[in-house]
């Protein structure tokens, strides 16, 4: 049966990879974000590739008064429907410190505006018995950096609510999944240096769309991520507390 | 927008650059850095020289804004973002039945990069150059974006097309796609066993896509000997590309050294029966036959290497003749080497085709072989003939005018495009070719 993905934040690079990607094997995207123009051009581009359905629709994360819309749509949308959520930001630490008024933002950005969506949605997939919910988080939510710690927060905030819904929806056949990039090469990361086993978006889409298929529950990608922070997880606090990485 | 310092280099590593580079991904991202920081625009940077490279400036860097924009199937016309790959294209279209009109020997090349050296493919002879095919590009300009056809703004399309780069980033453009039958290629391979008969069968040959591998360490008797390519589209069943490798290293500097050449060269060429085959490609393993292995120009080690490409007026054939001799005289080619008839189709000012045969040949980066080169310049000026700065990474200031008698009406149409010189790219500034 024909697949449709929402796609939350799709101005993002990786999720334009990951609409191009399921385009091209024939799934229908509709995209939602900000930026309709640029939007307008990726579902150009997943029309060409492929999707049998490539629309654009407002979405704002900070403004849950552009929800309504999206479910409406939503609900008149054939087959099996699934969201993927890609939005985020980043401010630096530095730029937090300067400002703290930027962590509520982080958070809704990255947390609770897309748990907000996900929630008001999730009657509907439930409803509808299939489909999948794949919700990006970080590597950077699995512990508090010294780096980025508010965006952390509220990556681990995410995981947690997505581990939740995971465990309501499973329950009526609809699978949930997180996401936890490493580093990607993307316009969140272009310009910062050293960043250890930078990965291209194409990459991630492709773990993302295979974890769907295989209604993984949690992935790490590229994978070597998975060793890595199974590692930092496992440091004692004491020790953890006085590394920098 | 953030800009990202790095060290890079053309597809040659002969040259390298430090250059502060933004990757814009969006066109409001291109629009606001061309308003306030404009610079020149950069594909995949797959000009062997220096063309895509700024030296201790800014660059643009256009690889991330490359979506298909609009495709009308009655016509066939493609709207594309600047930095769509050709071999991207390629892979879209071909199994809806048409193709890119003109294709490069690499599919990494972008639309931008492909539009600004008005890049030629097999079918040169027949289609003309990419630029040909182009019926409208967009500038993005300080003030915004600017629509440029054949017929409106047309001098300055003529600077764009083959102007490296100096009129400014191309946002998007629009191609009329070929019609194709399918997408694979039925290639007919024979062997040439000398210079003279290269010619008789490049001059006779009526097949779309033509090309010439030659033996450039072959002598006497041999010289001049090679296989010769005709190919035409179809429809089939083969089996699919397989995925890319990649060379993990730098080469040592014995991989390629004249022995190894030689045997190497004289299996390829015996390879082909001596009453020749046809055989049925993908059609990316026939347009992009060194694609499959990534990174392949490592294989010449840390120095880099160099490929020298003329083209020469058809009644000069025997200059040309002299060159091929006096590099399989110097042991120093690789087994790269090229040798195609060009037809007279050239859409821009600098546009390095004209009719006649063009031969390339790379050469490792040795003091030998660039002194090779510039004698091999200097009988290419002295044949009529020009060099490709797609390609040029050892010319000067004085011989690339001459060789473009269309450089005076593209300077000016550029100096009025950029009067702050803001687009000058490495190669530009060592060819001298923005000062009066
Ligand atoms: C293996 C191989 C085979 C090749 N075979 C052929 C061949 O058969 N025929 C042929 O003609 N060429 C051939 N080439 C050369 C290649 O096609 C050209 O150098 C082409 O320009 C590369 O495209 P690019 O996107 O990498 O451009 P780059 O190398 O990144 O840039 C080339 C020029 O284009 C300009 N440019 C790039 N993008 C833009 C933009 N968006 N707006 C404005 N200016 C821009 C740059 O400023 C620069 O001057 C070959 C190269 C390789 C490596
Ligand atoms: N890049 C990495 O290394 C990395 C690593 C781990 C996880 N991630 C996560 O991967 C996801 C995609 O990021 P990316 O790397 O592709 O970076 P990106 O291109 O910067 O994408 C971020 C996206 O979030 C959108 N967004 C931000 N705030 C929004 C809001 N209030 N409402 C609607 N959309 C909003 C942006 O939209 P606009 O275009 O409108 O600004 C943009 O599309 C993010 O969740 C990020 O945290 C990235």
């Amino acid at each position: 049966m024909s697949q449709t993905w929402i796609i939350l934040g799709a101005t993002s690079t990786i999720a334009r990879s990951f609409a191009r990607l399921a385009s091209g094997r024939g799934d229908g995207v509709l995209l939602a974000g900000r930026d309709i123009d640029d939007m307008a051009a990726t579902a150009s581009d997943c029309a060409a590739r492929g999707a049998p359905l490539a629309e654009v629709i407002a979405f704002d994360a900070r403004n849950a008064s552009s929800f309504k819309a999206i479910l409406d749509q939503a609900s008149g949308i054939e087959g099996t429907l699934s969201i993927a959520v890609f939005v985020g930001s980043m401010p630096t630490q530095d730029e937090i410190d300067a400002d703290p008024s930027l962590i509520s933002g982080t958070i809704v950005d990255n947390f609770t505006g897309p748990a907000e969506f996900l929630t008001m949605i999730a009657p509907l997939l439930e409803a509808r018995g299939n489909g999948t919910i794949a919700g990006i988080g970080s590597v950077a939510g699995d512990r508090g950096r010294l780096g980025n710690y508010v965006y952390g927060a509220a990556k681990a905030g995410f995981h947690t609510y997505l581990s939740g819904l995971r465990n309501r929806m499973g329950r009526k056949g609809v699978h949930v999944m997180t996401v936890k990039p490493g580093t990607v090469d993307t316009a969140m990361t272009w310009g910062m240096d050293k960043l250890p086993f930078l990965a291209q978006p194409e990459k991630i889409a492709a773990d993302i769309l295979r974890g769907a298929d295989r209604q993984k529950d949690t992935i790490y990608t590229p994978l070597i991520w998975w060793p890595v922070m199974t590692i930092i997880r496992l440091i004692p606090e004491r020790v953890f507390k006085k590394l920098k990485i | 927008m953030t800009w990202k310092t790095s060290e890079y280099s053309g597809w040659g590593r002969v040259h390298t650059a430090n250059s502060a580079a933004a990757r814009p991904e969006r066109a409001t991202a291109l629009a606001a850095i061309v308003e306030k920081t404009p610079a020149p625009a950069v594909g995949m940077r797959r000009s062997y020289g220096d063309a895509c490279l700024n030296d201790g400036g800014r660059m643009i860097d256009m690889s991330r804004m490359d979506r298909v924009l609009n495709f009308d199937p009655e016509t066939g016309i493609l709207h594309v973002e600047a930095g769509a790959q050709i071999g991207q294209i390629l892979k879209i279209f071909a199994p809806k039945g048409w193709l890119p009109p003109v294709m490069p020997g690499t599919g990494f090349a972008t639309v931008g990069g492909a539009i600004a050296m008005d890049v030629h493919g097999k079918n040169h002879h027949g289609a003309g150059s990419f630029g040909v095919h182009i019926t409208e590009i967009t500038l993005m300009t300080p003030k915004g974006p600017k629509v440029l056809t054949p017929r409106k703004n047309a001098g300055l399309f003529k600077a764009t097309v083959g102007g490296l780069g100096q009129t400014g980033p191309i946002l998007s453009a629009r191609l009329q796609l070929l019609r194709a039958k399918g997408d694979v290629m039925i290639v007919t391979e024979r062997r040439v066993e000398a210079w003279d008969e290269f010619l008789a069968l490049l001059d006779a040959s009526d097949a779309t896509y033509t090309v010439g591998w030659i033996d450039a360490t072959a002598r006497g008797d041999q010289l001049g000997r090679g296989i010769l390519e005709e190919a035409e589209t179809g429809a089939g069943l083969v089996t699919a590309a397989k995925r890319g490798k990649r060379i993990p290293v730098d080469a040592p500097s014995f991989a390629l050294s004249p022995s190894v050449v030689r045997t190497f060269n004289a299996a390829y060429w015996r390879r082909v029966p001596d009453r020749g085959r046809t055989v049925v490609k993908p059609i990316d393993d026939f347009f992009f036959p060194l694609d499959k292995i990534h990174d392949w120009n490592r294989l010449y080690g840390k120095s880099g290497f160099h490929q020298f490409q003329c083209v020469v007026p058809i009644d000069a054939a025997d200059s040309l003749r002299a060159m091929l001799e006096r590099i399989a005289g110097s042991g120093l080619a690789s087994p790269l080497a090229v040798l195609k008839r060009m037809g007279p189709g050239r859409a821009g000012y600098m546009s390095f085709p004209m009719e006649g045969y063009t031969l390339a040949v790379d050469f490792p980066n040795k003091v030998a072989a660039t002194r090779l080169i510039s004698e091999l310049e200097a009988a290419t000026v002295e044949a009529k003939g020009r060099i490709y700065l797609a390609k040029d990474a050892l010319s000067g200031p004085d011989s690339v005018r001459g060789m473009y008698p269309e450089f005076a009406a593209w300077a000016k149409v550029v100096k009025s495009a950029d009067p702050g010189g803001h687009y000058i790219t490495d190669l530009v500034r060592r060819l001298n070719l923005r000062t009066a």
